[in-house]
């Protein structure tokens, strides 16, 4: 046999590997949803085994696909690298005849939301929380009436960024770019703000994006594919403006918008990125790479004392990046830190938000719950802002991004000295 | 980011390989792509069952009369003396309760109904002293309606053939009817999830009902997915004997013991990075200096040791094209023939030569590349190759054996 017939090998195997799968069942094994939801046919069954009778006939695609989180647990745990949820989500965008309802669209629009329910912050805050909108919003629209909507900040990030932190950002000696993604903008500022207030101390000024759309996970996993792919193309501009003519990196605060940027716009709405990818990144590891590489040092509060423990969002088990936020949380000397068996909330983004989803939701997060309330810590942390609301509203405790934690326990004067910040 | 040691593979060899170094002080990490062959477990790990086709009674005599090229020629019939003796207390530490004897192979009840020599037992698992004098009396194989991955009647005849006789039953539970909702997915792990807390009692009730007149009762290894306190739990409720017996994959006793392993490894402080592939290493001389995975990209993994833990072809640690055998992540040095036909044996069920294909290694077990040894490179485990461990019996008393040894050598640098 000659070497043609090796190469012949090689490019017989699709990009998704599904021709890799060897039946072993693992993936059914760690799938969050199969245990509560006997709907749902499983990874493998959704994944690799449908798909080869959906290569056949798309009359084989099944509607139940749709219960499926797109947490890539299954593609962590496969031996065999065959991407499971890449291809289960590919054959919903695919197949699927179901066209997305005003719920979904609702859902998946958070930056047409976000815009429209900032402006009068107070009164949608206080209207979604009301009992018998709540009913109505379950009766209506499909959206559960036991959840508690995120409630919109009366000023957005990027107003306040605007007004009180621009100026500045340039006359630091270093610069990094922000993805700061819908959560922030909309729903919760202070984040950024948190991040601005971290890299500044270690001599980095924040810029941002100039048109940052929704990176696009919510319309993705509400099929609305043409949209998501629109506001990719746009990100992807803005991107490559920052990484390939200023020579930014991009850093963002949420595992799930750096996730989608990464990974899902190659694979799900082929938006090729690979001349960029490798320059959008969570905080969290820009960060600690600066202080692992010797670059940058973190001096901590002395009476900064909690015990939190970290949750592992999906994605970012996917990613492999767990490692960073829990290495910056360890280096502050009070925080007594505590691992999580790594389980899924069960929010998955809008998944949670529907109606049809909700118990099986909470079913799926249940494990996760029990634990966090058996280890009596403080603060919760995790790098997902959908998590944070699935364990706020599930176990009442607090829940924080590394980030804030990391501000909140920083000796910002310190930590400027120890890096020798002097604006320009 | 830099660590003491970064061990590349996450099964039964690099998790104890781990969790020793960790004991004894170092900062590790071990970077696991996907989950390992232990999900594949029977419930029992081998130390040498076989040779030749025959059973071993005294696994340590039979050892110390191999050949050169076995690896636990290697590791030395004195160390393994010693080692074996530490297994079974530290798979107690995670979490892991086993029975058995170094001194004298027992026999474990497979899935076909058959006996096989085992070292080590997870409790409660079906075994026996001798397969030629069964002290069970009448059995009942009790399954659950729906779960295909266990064959009662396979069981059942191997069992009368060595003089027992049995009954077959079967029974449901409203938990379990919402599982079989779902046809494909009936499986062990989904089971195991479901018996617990008060499903328990209410297993040992259909269980006492239709066990007759038996004396004892076999059911499959499907339950105890995280710890084994729902297996207790069921056995002291259960009127008579109760045994477990392993099911075709998923194998609920080797998730457990991944599952017990791993979160021990985690406790003693080591790093486990699952889902996550290395993709290259860079040496200097005879030193390999650092590896890449796929997620952490250009932030390497740096050490002062690596061990490769990365298994056979099963788990990609050892690859095959139509022309040749490689070690894909480092392309280290590997003892196999060219010719492909050399690979194989025509039937089947004979020894196959790429069985025992493995990365080449020093007496120390380490690794070598176009011909020179990797001073801080070790190999541990099924990667190491030179036995076919399916025909021996041997697989997890390699992985361990040989990750002992290597742990020891790293400790006395």
């Amino acid at each position: 046999m000659d070497d043609s017939t090796v190469n012949y090998q090689k490019s017989n195997i699709s990009d998704n590997n599904f021709e890799q799968c060897i039946k072993c069942t693992i993936c059914t094994v760690y799938c969050p949803v199969t245990p509560v939801n006997p709907d749902f046919p499983g990874p493998k069954q959704a994944g690799p085994d449908g798909e080869r009778y959906r290569l056949k006939k798309p009359f084989f695609y099944d509607e139940a696909l749709k219960y499926c989180l797109n947490c890539k647990r299954c593609e962590v745990v496969c031996p065999s690298n065959v991407k499971i949820g890449d291809i289960i989500q590919s054959a919903r965008i695919k197949y699927s005849k179901k066209s997305p309802g005003l719920r979904d669209r609702m859902l998946a629009n958070t930056d047409f939301m976000g815009n429209m329910a900032t402006l009068v912050a107070p009164v949608v805050n206080a209207t979604l929380g009301l009992k018998p909108v709540k009913k109505i919003m379950d009766a209506t629209l499909g959206i559960d009436a036991h959840r508690t909507f995120p409630s919109y900040a009366s000023e957005k990030f990027t107003t306040w960024f605007k007004k009180e932190a621009r100026l500045n950002q340039s006359r630091y000696p270093r610069q990094v770019a922000y993805f700061h993604g819908c959560y922030v903008n909309y729903n919760y500022p202070q984040l950024g703000k948190d991040l601005v207030t971290v890299m500044n101390a270690v001599g980095y000024g924040i810029k941002l994006l100039e048109d940052e759309k929704c990176c696009g996970v919510a319309k993705i996993s509400n099929r609305l594919i043409d949209e998501a792919k629109r506001d990719g193309k746009i990100n992807l501009e803005q991107i490559r403006r920052a990484v390939l003519e200023e020579n930014l990196t991009v850093i963002g605060t949420s595992s799930t918008c750096t996730f989608t940027i990464r990974d899902e716009y190659p694979h799900l709405l082929d938006l090729d990125n690979a001349d960029v990818r490798d320059e959008v990144m969570l905080a969290t590891r820009f960060l600690y790479n600066l202080i692992d590489s010797g670059k940058a040092k973190l001096v901590f509060r002395d009476d900064y004392k909690k015990r939190v423990a970290y949750h592992t969002p999906c994605h970012m088990e996917k990613l492999g990046w767990t490692i960073y936020s829990t290495s910056l949380l360890k280096m502050i000397p009070g925080l007594d830190y505590v691992p999580l068996e790594s389980n899924c909330c069960g929010i998955a983004g809008t998944y949670g938000f529907k109606k049809e989803n909700y118990n099986y939701s909470q079913d799926i997060g249940r494990p996760l719950f029990n634990q966090i309330l058996g280890e009596h810590v403080d603060l919760v942390a995790t790098d997902c802002e959908t998590c944070k609301w699935q364990i706020e509203m599930s176990t009442g405790m607090p829940v924080a991004n590394p980030i804030s934690i990391i501000a909140d326990a920083l000796d910002i004067e310190a930590t400027r000295r120890a890096n020798s910040v002097n604006l320009k | 980011m830099k660590y003491d040691i970064v061990i590349i593979g996450g099964g039964l060899s690099g998790l104890v390989s781990g969790i020793l170094l960790t004991k004894a002080g170092r900062k590790v990490a071990i970077v696991s792509s996907g989950h390992s062959a232990l999900h594949f477990s029977s419930g029992s790990f081998g130390l040498f069952g076989q040779r030749d086709g025959n059973f071993v009674e005294r696994p340590l005599e039979a050892i110390a009369k191999l050949p050169a090229s076995h690896p636990y020629r290697k590791v030395g019939i004195d160390a393994i003396t010693d080692y074996v003796k530490r297994v079974k207390p530290l798979f107690a530490e995670a979490g892991i309760n086993t029975h058995g004897s170094e001194e004298r192979n027992h026999y474990r009840l497979t899935p076909i109904g058959a006996f096989k020599p085992a070292w080590l037992t997870i409790d409660d698992y079906a075994t026996v002293g001798k397969p030629d004098n069964l002290p069970w009396g009448k059995v009942a194989i009790i399954n659950f309606n729906g779960y295909l991955d266990f064959y009662p009647s396979f069981i059942a005849k191997g069992l009368e053939e060595a003089g027992l006789s049995c009954s077959l039953k079967s029974f449901t539970l409203p938990e379990l009817e919402t599982l079989r909702k779902s046809s494909t997915e009936m499986r062990a792990a989904n089971i195991a999830r479901v018996i617990v807390g008060d499903v328990i009692g209410d297993v040992a009730r259909e269980v006492n009902r239709l066990a007759g007149d038996a004396d004892t009762v076999l059911m499959p290894a499907v339950i105890g997915l995280f710890d084994d306190e729902p297996v207790k739990l069921l056995r002291e409720k259960v009127d008579r004997p109760l045994y477990f017996v392993s099911t075709q994959p998923m194998s609920v006793g080797g998730m457990r013991s991944q599952i017990r392993l791993r979160r021990y490894f985690k406790k003693l402080g080591g790093t486990y990075l699952l889902g996550d592939s290395v993709t290259n290493g860079v040496a200097e001389g005879d030193r390999m200096m650092k590896i890449f995975t796929v997620n952490l990209g250009d932030m390497e993994l740096s050490a002062d040791y690596f061990i490769l833990a990365s298994g056979s072809f099963f788990s990609y640690g050892i690859m095959a094209n139509p022309v040749s055998i490689y070690e894909p992540i480092f392309g280290l040095d590997i003892k196999a023939p060219t010719t492909r036909s050399e690979w194989y044996h025509k039937d089947i069920f004979k020894d196959h030569a790429y069985m025992k294909y493995g990365v080449t290694t020093d007496d120390e077990f380490r690794v070598m590349k176009d011909g020179r040894t990797l001073d801080n490179m070790y190999a541990v485990g099924a990667v190491l190759g030179g036995c076919n461990s399916m025909k021996e019996e041997s697989g997890a008393g390699v992985a361990l054996m040989t990750s002992m040894k290597v742990v020891d050598n790293i400790l006395a640098r």
